[in-house]
């Protein structure tokens, strides 16, 4: 008879988180974030129609990053999950938080069950009735949740996005602003991404029932226009650092402390 | 609650109604094999109507709901939205169809964000049959559902209305229906005011004075009510959307049915013994 190898629990998880990051890391990145008029979310995405951003339910976006088919499921089963609990319930009773919750135990579950942990990072974000009330809630791997209430970044090179878009970052800016924030930030200085190499949905406050709404090519190309002329008439180099210069009343009342993403 | 996850290729799919029937959930189960006799009477909703006209379909229905010969809502709305270009009314047991409208919209709307775009109108009409059919066995009771569908086409660039039997059978029509108990009335009245492609004012007028002739003939059909400041639910489903038209254009259109019709007034005392 022969025995099993040993493996001591501490490397057997941490070969699995390993395994899990390094996936995930070469992924495209994800970028959420709250501006004046709800919850922005945007994604590096060459495809049309296999979306990393979609509907959940009326206030409740879903984005992921990872493997495809994985945080697919995910979706699906969360959409289920909304519809059945607005329709036990009511519409109003259906919420990002519980919806997270559900991902991370879940998550969890797999990532202590199972050989293979699943490769996805996730994102839940709600918009709320006013400024200031909308959420986001960021699940990892392993089941770990981070809730954020001014941006978040998913995926590859996180914490180097997440860097930029913090500098950029205030609050209640418009659309136009945190979208080219967003994009700048997930370029980085050397590369300059697209309208066509970007999926972008907002959850839009004004938008009625169904906050959920798709920003077209077009729309993302005349947006991210937009505030390139802004820029370059105030001459700054960055388009965001410009804005936050000129807005420096606005941005002490911006709480210190960088975000913990990624 | 747990996030329902199924294992791969046992999965519902898009269908809500079989999310429901999964988690033991489903509206639409096998009533006792009998009804007792002395049942009470449940509120059924009357009279629905719709007419395509040159941009797309108005729909419109009374809004009076009865329990055997007693009012049993004065308020009820029988036209609703279905998604963003079709709209569902219902004529029959209030109960019964209450659900399956807020069933058949949830089946378009989990449909659209599984999938990520919306069926097509026929898949629409056809969901509806297999709900209606799922209620053959209530039907049998005697709570019977009638509905009506129809919706703007968006590839076919018209308006299209559907009818069903008890049954779930299916039937598109041409230009117009009416369903509901003073759904001869109001198809009547139709059928001698409709040309083809009117405006829109002159198909909303029609289906007002469809229901005006329908409240006339029919005791379970409510009429415009001024008193309670109560008009019908109309609504017009185009390119635009389903786009319900305000109190006061119903009220106006009403006003003007009323000022045209070639009623003589009863000569006073009536009829002696």
């Amino acid at each position: 008879m022969t025995m099993p190898f040993y493996v001591a629990p501490e490397q057997f998880m941490k070969d699995k988180a390993d395994f899990a990051r390094k996936n995930i890391a070469r992924g495209r990145p994800l970028v959420a974030t709250v501006y004046e008029g709800g919850v922005l979310i945007c994604s590096e995405n060459p495809s049309r129609s296999l979306h990393k951003v979609s509907e959940i339910y009326d206030r409740i976006a879903f984005g992921g990053v990872g493997k495809y088919n994985e945080f697919d499921q995910l979706r699906r089963a969360g959409v289920q999950h909304a519809d059945v609990k607005g329709y036990q319930f009511s519409r109003d009773d259906v919420d990002a938080r519980s919806l997270a919750n559900l991902y991370a135990q879940y998550m969890g579950a797999v990532f202590t069950h199972e050989m293979k942990p699943l490769e996805v990072e996730i994102l839940v974000a709600e918009v709320g009735a006013r400024p200031g009330e909308d959420q986001m809630f960021h699940i990892l791997y392993d089941g770990t949740v981070v809730d954020e209430d001014r941006f978040t970044v998913l995926g590859g090179e996180a914490e180097a996005i997440a860097g930029r878009l913090s500098r950029a970052f205030r609050p209640e800016w418009s659309l136009g602003e945190a979208l080219a924030a967003s994009v700048d930030a997930l370029g980085g200085g050397e590369r300059k991404v697209s309208a066509h190499e970007l999926e972008v949905a907002v959850l839009d406050r004004g938008n009625g029932r169904r906050a959920f709404r798709r920003v077209l090519e077009e729309e993302v190309a005349q947006l991210l226009a937009g505030q390139q002329s802004l820029g370059t008439a105030g001459s700054g180099p960055e388009p965001a650092d410009e804005a936050q210069g000129q807005a420096g009343a606005v941005d002490e009342a911006r709480p210190d402390g960088g975000p913990d993403s990624g | 609650m747990t996030l329902p996850m199924f294992p791969p290729g046992q999965g519902p799919g898009p269908d809500f109604a079989e999310v429901l029937r999964r988690l033991g959930l489903g509206p639409f189960r096998t009533p006792p094999a009998a009804v007792p006799l002395n049942l009470p009477e449940v509120p059924h909703g009357t009279t629905i109507c719709a007419v395509r006209y040159a941009d797309g379909v108005v729909m419109a229905g009374d809004r009076r709901a009865t329990a055997g010969s007693a009012i049993a809502h004065r308020t009820m709305e029988k036209v609703h939205p279905a998604d963003s270009h079709s709209g569902v009314a219902l004529a029959g047991a209030a109960g019964q169809a209450m659900e399956m409208v807020r069933l058949f919209q949830l089946q378009l709307e989990h449909y659209e964000k599984v999938e990520g775009q919306a069926l097509s109108l026929e898949g629409k009409a056809n969901q509806l049959s297999q709900m209606v059919r799922s209620n053959l066995a209530m039907a049998l009771q005697g709570f019977v559902v009638v509905p009506l569908f129809a919706g703007y086409d968006l590839r076919q660039r018209r308006g299209r209305i559907y009818t069903y039997d008890f049954t779930g059978g299916r039937y598109e029509e041409t230009d117009y229906q009416a369903e509901g108990s003073g759904g001869r009335d109001a198809r009547t009245t139709i059928k001698l005011g409709y040309r083809e492609d009117m405006p829109r004012d002159e198909a909303v007028e029609l289906c007002v004075r469809a229901l005006w002739q329908a409240a006339d003939e029919d005791s379970a059909t409510g009429g415009p009510d001024a008193v309670r400041g109560i008009y019908p639910t109309v609504a017009t489903i185009t390119a635009r959307g389903f786009e319900r038209a305000s109190e006061a254009e119903v009220k106006a259109a009403f006003e003007r049915v009323i000022a045209s019709l070639n009623v003589a007034p009863h000569p006073a005392g009536g009829d002696q013994p």
